[in-house]
């Protein structure tokens, strides 16, 4: 005997995953004439030119192959979704303005002047389809770094007002309050108090010195607290002096996602402060893919020079932690499944820092077809997940992420990321999917060893 | 002059004069934009060793990507080596070398190279044929696509034609001949067939960031 769940409409007809292209919807921030947008879009994108953006632009071969690397167009065979045809105004624009041939490619008007409608359709070609994943750039034969060039197309469009309203919301609502859903430093000690008082954990804040800062993402204080605490067991744990600290705990980084390095900036500049006011040695970045980006690779740029301080992701910091004795951990038995955050594996370098974790956790540990570095991603990085209108294509392109997982047949699914975490649970609900996703950093704090320390 | 005097005398000196200038305009071109440093602790060694590691491994396809790639990249690898072949290891063109480097090297027998070329063309034509029926390829390819195709098939067919004679004078055919290879010196610097120097350009740094991360390249 079965019953049905009323909260999900039972429909055997209907196809499970038919797909819709997005309403078309051209979002504009503030109010200027289109040839200002233009101007600004172009400007912000060839600033920060180098060499390494420029070999890019002008050595694509136009093979396509970036398509067939691409969640967005496996799942949907939309051209357009062909990662290089992405950035494809802004290479225009770097042929006609800024290439070693420009002077040719105006005279004789061999590449056509990018116009607002373009823009316009390109708002949903660099936000709405594509994660900064960084599989695209694994495929290149030419080894193009494509997804750096979105993040860079992205400077362009935000200075233009062409970025999706939503996106844009939790941007400036990060730059004016410091967390993209509004989290203050008040709302942030009311959770801390909470977690202390829930897990009996002591959780220091605001310490004067410390050698360890440590720092989360919004997503984790308002959606998953137990994070708080689980850090708090795992560097009480270690014995660490580590804090947290009032005037800089939000680690996630939205101007870097929207485009706006002001916002960028401003942001990192917070955590580096708060890191040496207190005398930090370490900072701990938490369970979020693009914090790991924004503060380990992209950090010191932002500060102009070397960090005085070193840079861990929390699975880095635990796999070091466990191999070093400082945390000691009892054996799960179950079998594990683990889903890579795109920035912290394939681009930022971390991917076997999870796994050793695994290994001293004794799970049967079950790698995804082409997990690691060649991971699919959850669809929800970038800041798409934030883009309602883009929904229905994140929640197509999961269906690649489900099957990868189901594959395994693991027991439990485990990330290392709260808004893989987050577009994980949305999807999970909408499909009603078997998987719930967890985070490794909760299973190593349940399961720490009293005398670990 | 006549036409062979021409093809052999100005016509390919000056697509040759075209080929390193235009070849170094782009280079410089690129290279000499600022560059950031990067003050990111690395994880590992990047530099000239990461660089050389992109340049080498890139050629082939990561495991994950190949039965999506298999077609193309096969096809690929058939055009750049036929071509490579035909270039470097047919007796007269060694000669030709001979000629001006003042050395030669042994080449392979004219059947053979007659089969690579054959070969090389065939690949390119399903290429073509790819670029114009794939949905993807239509959308992202334009007028470089299509000549620099064009350019670089043109001298394997002259080639193959000149045993053949077709009713021509061996002379005319040669000259022919050679004038397509002028065009593909003269177009090589400036449309997507740069990427025969911008390879190791874009192989190279993206070797030299990555690698620098730990991260895969």
């Amino acid at each position: 005997m079965t019953t049905v769940d009323g909260r999900h409409k039972l429909d055997r007809e209907a196809e499970r995953l038919a797909y819709k292209p997005p309403e078309i919807r051209h979002d504009k921030q503030g109010d200027m004439p289109n040839e200002e947008r233009i101007n600004k879009a172009m400007h912000h994108f060839v600033k920060n030119f180098n060499t390494q953006t420029a070999s890019y632009l002008d050595g694509c071969l136009h093979c396509g192959m970036c398509a067939d690397a691409c969640h967005f167009h496996v799942r949907t065979d939309d051209p357009r979704y062909t990662p290089i045809w992405k950035i494809e105004l802004f290479k225009r624009t770097y042929k006609r303005q800024v290439g070693p041939f420009a002077f040719f490619y105006r005279l004789l008007g061999l590449k056509r002047q990018v116009t607002i409608d373009d823009l316009e359709e390109w708002q949903h070609l660099l936000y709405d389809s594509c994660t900064v994943c960084g599989r695209c750039s694994l495929v290149c034969p030419m080894g193009i770094d494509i997804a750096g060039l979105v993040s860079m197309a992205r400077h362009g469009m935000f200075k233009a007002g062409l970025i999706p309203h939503e996106l844009h919301e939790v941007a400036k609502r990060a730059a004016e309050t410091g967390s993209p859903l509004g989290i203050t430093a008040d709302k942030f000690e009311d959770r801390i108090e909470w977690m202390a008082d829930e897990h009996d954990v002591e959780i220091p804040v605001d310490l004067e010195e410390a050698d360890v800062l440590a720092v989360m993402s919004s997503i984790e204080i308002q959606k998953y607290p137990q994070s708080i605490a689980a850090t708090a067991q795992i560097l009480n744990a270690a014995g660490e002096k580590w804090t947290f600290r009032l005037d800089g705990f939000e680690a996630t980084n939205f101007g870097m996602l929207s485009g706006n390095p002001e916002w960028q900036k401003n942001a990192t500049m917070k955590l580096i402060n708060a890191a040496i006011k207190v005398g930090a040695k370490l900072l701990v970045l938490p369970e979020c893919g693009h914090a790991y980006m924004a503060m380990r690779w992209m950090g010191a740029n932002m500060y102009g020079k070397p960090l005085p301080f070193k840079v861990m992701h929390i699975s880095e910091y635990l796999s070091d932690a466990l191999d070093k004795g400082k945390i000691k951990v009892r054996k799960v038995d179950t079998s594990v499944t683990y889903h890579d955050p795109c920035q912290v594996s394939r681009r930022g370098g971390a991917t076997k820092a999870a796994r050793n974790v695994l290994k001293h956790l004794g799970v049967d540990f079950r790698e995804m077809e082409y997990g690691g570095d060649y991971n699919w991603c959850c669809g929800g990085g970038g800041g798409v997940v934030t883009i309602t209108r883009a929904d229905p294509l994140r929640r197509r392109v999961f269906k690649l992420k489900m099957d990868q997982v189901e594959k395994t047949e693991a027991k439990e699914l485990l990330s290392s990321c709260a808004n893989c975490r987050q577009s994980f649970d949305d999807s999970q609900e909408y499909f009603n999917w078997d998987y719930k996703m967890g985070s490794l950093m909760e299973m190593v704090a349940e399961n720490l060893e009293e005398d670990g320390s | 002059m006549d036409l062979l005097e021409f093809a052999r005398g100005p016509a390919l000196q000056w697509a040759a004069y075209i080929l390193v200038a235009g070849t170094i305009w782009r280079l410089v071109g690129i290279l000499l934009l600022k560059e950031k440093p990067d003050f990111s602790e690395p994880r590992a060694r990047g530099g000239l060793g990461a660089a050389l590691k992109v340049i080498y491994t890139r050629s082939f396809t990561a495991t994950p990507f190949k039965k999506a790639t298999l077609y193309p990249k096969m096809l690929a690898y058939v055009q750049h080596l036929g071509l490579f072949a035909v270039v470097l290891l047919f007796v007269p063109h060694i000669v030709f070398f001979e000629g001006f480097l003042g050395f030669g090297w042994p080449g392979l027998p004219n059947n053979a190279i007659y089969l690579l070329g054959v070969a090389m063309v065939v690949a390119s034509i399903a290429l073509l044929v790819r670029r114009l029926t794939s949905p993807v390829l239509k959308l992202i390819s334009n007028f470089d696509d299509y000549f620099s195709w064009f350019v670089s098939v043109l001298p394997i067919v002259t080639g193959l034609i000149i045993p053949l004679r077709l009713g021509l004078r061996y002379e005319t055919l040669l000259a022919i001949h050679i004038l397509s290879v002028a065009l593909l010196m003269i177009w090589l610097p400036f449309g997507k067939l740069g990427h025969a120097f911008l390879v190791f350009v874009t192989r190279g740094t993206t070797g030299m960031v990555f690698e620098r991360r730990g991260a895969k390249t």
